[in-house]
């Protein structure tokens, strides 16, 4: 086509378009609707090529080219399917094993470590801020033992494990690769990832133990560490996942994610690593709403953002680098008490948006997760749902089926707009770490989410079954009871474990990660030693926060 | 947020609040939008922040001189940490504080709660509006000026 006719055809669709507009807006249209998407976003009524981008094919090429906007591997998922992975843990390193083997015997491909409150924070079962909290939102691990307990007839080189954990990460990542060096794996053959993502715990999760900077060098002791150790081992998942639960936009979670991941990145090259070193090994972990193709908008945005950065601004050479490889998680704050069934149906759909998005593992909730841990039965038929998306529906055949959709194409850019100017805000701000520390990420994530609860309490927002179509009198469901039994036997096994093993050993490790933390050095050849003499992990946790200090949240609502 | 509705008030003073996140739980959403939302009902709201234990959460309550505390718990420990925070502010000579709150509480456990004295808890899709309400129809019998 010759630019002059290509000319001509867009006048006469601009003018069709313009028409079109004139004629819609005289239309009748529903008033129980505002017509913007979940995070506030307008759209409008129907998006044409006008609403592509000049560059189009530069910014979205084909599926494993960069800039990798409609996905990181050309075949998707007919080369491989995404990895579905139920996140499990409750009551004690014996009950979770059960779980996982029950997981494993019905199809799942890959293990996903829930640790409970206790752990998350880094205190021992019988430390006395545990009490009351032991395995009741995860599995208790206290030391190698439980870790052992915990795999116990799974192989470390046959499986991939993520593991959500944050404040205390290394420890429990020591504890895994001492617990493989057991089973007579070595740490090379490990594969999986760690959560390790300290930045959105001060913004949104909370689990924390030491302030930024201390944090911040464990960190990239980790990456510099794992680099040389475990190179098939994603050494930090960078998650939106807790940002979005606690009341961020689509948009925010984007944006905060990746500054996240930026900082990251900044703190590895300062450090004097090369960025290819260990960028290949950042994961990330994202929330799928219930705004279907907003979720699939900020995927694909999210995959285009990490890859211009990392080529443009941190000068990565290598494609590995430039990939951004993610979990998804079903939006459990989109999950309801009320008429829990139909969160079956919600999963399924949030689902469906992820992998779309071109997901490369997902969880899928179970119904009953607004009132306890989910029951094998719930678990199962989370479960099934991804096993029928992804057999039956045909969706796996093509790669980003939705590239080309005008709609699609133009929220994908929006978002990336979007989160460009956040990341200008957050220089304003100081940069993330000042910025966490003044609390504006946190006062940013509490607007949005008070808003959200304004507009669904002013019936702006329709949720099913709560604000409308409302059933009166509902049954109870049968849920999980995690009692007090995991406290008592953990209390039991740590006393054991204290009793049998070598004390002098575990004395002279603590020591030896005490120096190594007061002289700068990388801690974790001390902490693996640690782990291998089973100290435990709020004896880990207390030695380097006598160095490092604690963290201090800023109060405010 | 929208502005407060004028609401009829016997007390010549606001009712005082604390809203506490007791134990590890790191959730504060529902705690952060509770507290604005009782705020903005006019109320005087203290809010603790997170991983606070009970003794801390009754010694605020006692220093603070509340009429109500709120504990949003998401962790499964409420079994544990509603009545501990009672019977600590009974210590204190304070068992005339409501003690309520709410978080992902199974409706058994609710029952069971509110037969030791608890106060009525509230879980995951209650409006705001019905948690004002409530604190204020309690205050209307139980604080005097």
């Amino acid at each position: 086509m010759t630019d002059s006719s290509r000319d001509r055809e867009l006048e006469a669709l601009r003018a069709e378009v313009a028409a079109w507009r004139a004629h819609a807006a005289r239309l009748p249209v529903r008033d129980d609707s505002d017509f913007t998407t979940v995070s506030d976003m307008e759209v409008e009524p129907v998006y044409s090529p006008l609403d592509l981008r000049p560059d189009l094919w530069d910014a979205t090429r084909l599926p494993g080219e960069y800039p990798y906007t409609r996905g990181v591997h050309p075949t998707m998922y007919r080369g491989r399917l995404w990895t579905m992975r139920q996140f499990a843990g409750f009551g004690t390193a014996e009950d979770t094993n059960r779980r996982y083997k029950f997981l494993l015997s019905r199809g799942q491909t890959g293990l996903s470590v829930a640790f409970d409150f206790p752990t998350l924070m880094g205190y021992d079962s019988d430390h006395p801020r545990s009490e009351g909290e032991v395995g009741k939102c995860g599995v208790a691990i206290s030391s190698l033992a439980d870790m052992e307990t915990l795999f116990d007839g799974i192989p470390l080189d046959r499986v991939s494990t993520s593991m959500t954990i944050n404040g205390p990460a290394a420890m429990l990542f020591c504890f895994y690769v001492a617990a493989a060096e057991r089973q007579g794996v070595s740490p090379a053959q490990l594969r999986g990832t760690i959560q390790n993502d300290i930045l959105k715990e001060y913004m949104a999760q909370h689990a924390w133990i030491y302030p930024a900077e201390p944090a911040l060098k464990v960190i990239v002791d980790m990456f510099e560490w794992a680099a040389e150790h475990t190179p098939q081992w994603n050494t930090i998942s960078i998650s939106g996942y807790h940002i979005r639960e606690a009341g961020a936009t689509a948009a925010q979670e984007l944006a905060f994610t990746l500054a996240n991941g930026f900082c990251y990145v900044q703190h590895g090259v300062e450090r004097g690593l090369q960025v290819d070193q260990f960028a290949p090994r950042l994961s990330f972990f994202w929330d799928i709403h219930n705004d279907f193709f907003e979720e699939i908008a900020k995927l694909r945005a999210a995959r285009r953002i990490w890859a211009r950065h990392l080529r443009e601004r941190f000068g990565a050479a290598d494609p590995r680098s430039w990939k951004m490889r993610f979990h998804c998680q079903t939006a459990g704050v989109t999950l309801t008490a009320q008429q829990p069934h139909n969160n079956v149906v919600r999963v399924a759909y949030q689902a469906l948006a992820a992998a779309l998005g071109g997901t490369q593992s997902l969880h899928t909730n179970a119904f009953d997760e607004t009132l306890a841990l989910p029951t094998e039965e719930s678990v199962r038929i989370a479960l099934r749902t991804q096993q029928v998306l992804a057999y039956e529906t045909g969706i796996a055949n093509v790669a980003d089926p939705l590239g080309g959709s005008y709609y699609v194409e133009a929220l994908t850019d929006a978002m990336e707009r979007e989160a460009e100017g956040l990341f200008a805000e957050i220089e304003a701000q100081g940069g993330v770490v000042t910025a966490i520390e003044s609390g504006w990420f946190q006062r940013q994530i509490a607007h949005s989410s008070m808003r959200f609860q304004s507009e669904v309490e002013q019936q702006r927002r329709v949720i099913v079954g709560v604000n409308e179509f409302v059933e009166e009198a509902e049954a109870p469901i049968e849920i999980l009871r995690v009692g007090d039994e995991a406290e008592r036997a953990q209390h039991e096994r740590l006393a054991a474990l204290r009793a049998r093993r070598d004390a002098a050993r575990a004395e002279q490790s603590l020591e030896a990660l005490r120096a190594a933390a007061a002289e700068g050095r990388n801690v974790m050849p001390a902490m693996l030693d640690c782990a291998r003499a089973y100290c435990t992990l709020f004896e880990i946790r207390h030695v380097l926060e006598k160095i490092y200090g604690s963290y201090r949240e800023p109060v405010f609502f | 947020m929208t502005a407060p509705e004028p609401r009829p008030r016997h007390l010549s003073r606001p009712i005082r609040v604390l809203v506490a996140k007791p134990g590890l739980d790191g959730h504060d959403r529902g705690a952060k939008v509770v507290a604005a939302a009782l705020r903005d009902a006019g109320m005087e709201v203290v809010y603790t922040g997170l991983h606070q234990t009970p003794e801390m959460i009754a010694s605020a309550a006692v220093q603070e001189d509340v009429d109500v505390v709120g504990l949003s718990i998401l962790s499964g420990a409420h079994m544990t940490l509603f009545p501990r925070v009672r019977q600590l502010l009974e210590q204190h000579g304070r068992a005339d504080v409501l003690v309520t709150g709410g978080g992902i509480i199974p409706r058994e456990d609710m029952e069971t709660l509110e037969a030791q004295g608890i106060g009525r808890l509230f879980g995951p899709g209650t409006p705001t509006t019905d948690l004002i309400d409530y604190i204020e129809s309690w205050a209307a019998t139980h604080i005097q000026d």
